[in-house]
């Protein structure tokens, strides 16, 4: 109860943030912030094509970041992972054209995956074989992904009349199936079971059980409970990886239809804001990637009727994520404080 | 083309685009020595950006530099206020201070200057030449005939070593990075020293991201920055955490990057893609061999 009562109040902080912010600056503030609700729920049509369709990669990637966050270690890659998801998805939606709809779905998210965990699969490398911290791996990659991307659709995967720089729409069976009037599609579902798999799995397995106790203290869960922590470490960068690939793949499978620059506006760093408003609880990420949606989709509603830049809704994000962060920190209660001590190569120290 | 004007204009490419690296990675040594890893500091460098923009714009380059340098030592206050002062997870504090940066800068930009941003221009920084050994050939355009950040980033690195290595509150600093109970039991006031060098470190990435504006692209576009900040942090780990070590890091980043230009004046049809992504790649490749063989101040993150 106690952090569903500090969620709450690190949105109402960003939100009122954002009301004081654009009060200084000069923009009439109730008139942006109703056009704000207005974009995000103002209607049926806004509430499932706006705001349920911009919350599912967000779901999707914060699932993913909250367990690499409860194993202990960090993925600032999600972005990166986004865009290889995306990339494969592309790929292969532009191959299975005749193919029945769900196989050509099952491949081309199945590909999305993989690419999602291929692009982790380095950092992860680089740490279990030379050490490096997979916080700058991970990032660093980000810029490979967007360069890569920058040179596909300019290039290999361009469409044929090579104008625009951007591919060639994806073959009709690899679409994934609308529900209803509007644009949502069935990648929310997937969302959805996505998070309930994530809750039995924290829950109800040993597997989880030792992921958790990986987090909350790698020395402690070797020592008593024989956990290898390095190797559990590992996967949870994977299926982080696996999940933010995924989200690549629903988005250019369900929304685009096609791959180009800018794909994604950033919804790697806005996971990190999910993951950690949800309380990296899979159910609590449900819940905050739909708020964080809304908050999306209502910037842009507030960028085009009120005229404020969207990507004010930065500013909020930052302040949801320090709230959580800081309403936490004391009891290191959300976030596993020993991820800390990773930091630092393994060099033993000399005990004197 | 004639090889020693071609070699001369890649050497001066990449002392140009080494010298913003070169002040972040230093104010990162400076914060990482004292135990506190920055990630606020690709945002700090973008505050810095935008700051020499509207500075420069109203009281030319040189009110802009010292605009950039206030707004780096704020962003960079603000840092070590949550991450240090109220003990937060400092990664993800980082991260956090550089997506609020991102939001900032963007929407006092476009306040400032429409959302086309169209019209925007900044006085820069001239090619300062510095008689004598500008005639050097070769070496001399490269290195003595280049805007005045760079001189002021190659003036203070030999100023952070000597601070580092010769001085009381040098001695304190890096003993507060290795071992901040021990430091604090001998009567350094670690918080205080991590809070300064941090806000230290912000106000040189603050001058790098100056640079970007005023001595390279002239103008200030949305996230202008494009990971500069988490390549100084990277440069500061392959630097092994001493200012001369950083310095020929940031130079070999330089190096790679000016290698887009010296291929595109051979006229060579290589995607230029290739080599945005080189510096990245290559950061990898130098981590995986530098990693293990280096040792970071001990208490780095706590």
């Amino acid at each position: 109860m106690i952090r569903i009562g500090w969620a709450v109040l690190a949105g109402a902080a960003g939100l009122a943030i954002l009301a004081l912010g654009l009060e200084a600056a000069g923009y009439d503030s109730s008139s942006a912030l109703t056009a704000l609700w207005n974009g995000a729920f103002g209607s049926w049509y806004a509430f499932t094509s706006a705001t349920l369709v911009r919350s599912v990669p967000l779901i999707l990637i914060g699932l993913g970041i909250a367990i690499a966050f409860r194993a202990g270690v960090f993925n600032i890659g999600a972005e990166g992972q986004f865009y290889a998801g995306a990339i494969a998805a592309t790929w292969v939606g532009l191959h299975v054209a005749g193919r029945p709809a769900a196989l050509a779905i099952a491949m081309v998210l199945s590909a999305s995956v993989l690419a999602g965990a291929a692009w982790v699969a380095v950092p992860v490398w680089l740490k279990l074989r030379f050490g490096v911290i997979e916080v700058i791996s991970t990032l660093l990659l980000n810029f490979v992904a967007e360069s890569l991307v920058s040179l596909l659709v300019q290039g290999p995967l361009q469409e044929p009349t090579g104008i625009y720089p951007q591919s060639d729409a994806i073959a009709e069976a690899a679409r994934l199936p609308l529900l209803a009037a509007g644009r949502l599609h069935a990648g929310f579902l997937l969302a959805c079971a996505g998070a309930l798999v994530l809750w039995y799995l924290f829950s109800r397995t040993v597997w989880g059980f030792r992921l958790r106790a990986v987090g909350l203290g790698p020395r402690a869960a070797e020592v008593s409970g024989q956990i290898d922590s390095p190797r559990m470490g590992a996967v949870a960068l994977l299926c982080s990886g696996c999940l933010a690939g995924l989200a690549g793949g629903v988005e250019v499978s369900g929304v685009s239809y096609a791959l180009f620059q800018n794909l994604s506006p950033g919804y790697g760093f806005t996971g990190i804001a999910v993951a950690l408003l949800g309380g990296l609880h899979p159910l609590g990420v449900l819940l905050s990637g739909i708020f964080m949606g809304a908050l999306e989709a209502g910037a842009g509603a507030m960028q085009r009727d009120a005229g404020v830049p969207s990507v004010a809704v930065y500013v909020v994000e930052a302040v949801i994520i320090m709230v959580v962060l800081l309403a936490t920190t004391p009891k290191g209660g959300w976030i596993p404080v020993r991820v800390i001590r990773r930091i630092r190569p393994a060099a033993p120290k000399a005990h004197r | 083309m004639d090889p020693v004007v071609l070699v001369t204009g890649f050497l001066a490419a990449a002392v140009r685009v080494t010298t913003p690296l070169l002040f972040a990675a230093t104010g990162e040594t400076l914060s990482e020595r004292s135990g506190v890893i920055n990630l606020g500091i690709e945002g700090t460098m973008l505050a810095g950006a935008l700051a020499a923009a509207l500075g420069a714009s109203e009281w030319g380059p040189w009110g802009g530099l010292i605009a950039a340098l206030v707004a780096g030592m704020v962003t960079a206050g603000v840092f070590a206020l949550l991450a240090i002062g109220a003990r937060a997870d400092q990664i993800i504090t980082g991260t956090a201070i550089t997506l609020a940066a991102i939001g900032l800068t963007g929407t006092v930009y476009r306040r400032a200057f429409g959302a086309a941003g169209a019209g925007l221009s900044i006085p820069t920084f001239p090619p300062l030449r510095i008689p004598g050994l500008a005639s050097i050939p070769v070496l001399g355009p490269a290195l003595f005939e280049q805007p005045f950040p760079t001189y002021l980033a190659l003036a203070g690195l030999p100023v952070v070593w000597w601070v580092l290595f010769r001085t009381r509150l040098g001695l304190a600093l890096r003993a507060t990075g290795e071992a901040g109970a021990m430091a604090r039991a001998i009567g350094v006031r670690t918080r205080l020293m991590r809070a300064g060098a941090t806000v230290a470190g912000g106000g040189f990435a603050g001058l790098g991201g100056a640079t970007l504006v005023l001595a390279q692209v002239g103008t200030f576009t949305e996230r202008m920055t494009a990971g500069r900040g988490y390549l100084a942090i990277a440069i500061v780990v392959l630097g092994r955490w001493h200012p001369l070590g950083v310095a020929l890091a940031a130079f070999v980043f330089g190096l790679a990057t000016a290698m887009q230009f010296l291929f595109q004046a051979l006229g060579t049809r290589v995607p230029y893609q290739l080599f945005l992504m080189l510096p990245y790649l290559l950061t990898l490749l130098a981590l995986a061999g530098a990693v293990g063989r280096v040792r970071a101040p001990g208490d780095l993150g706590r």
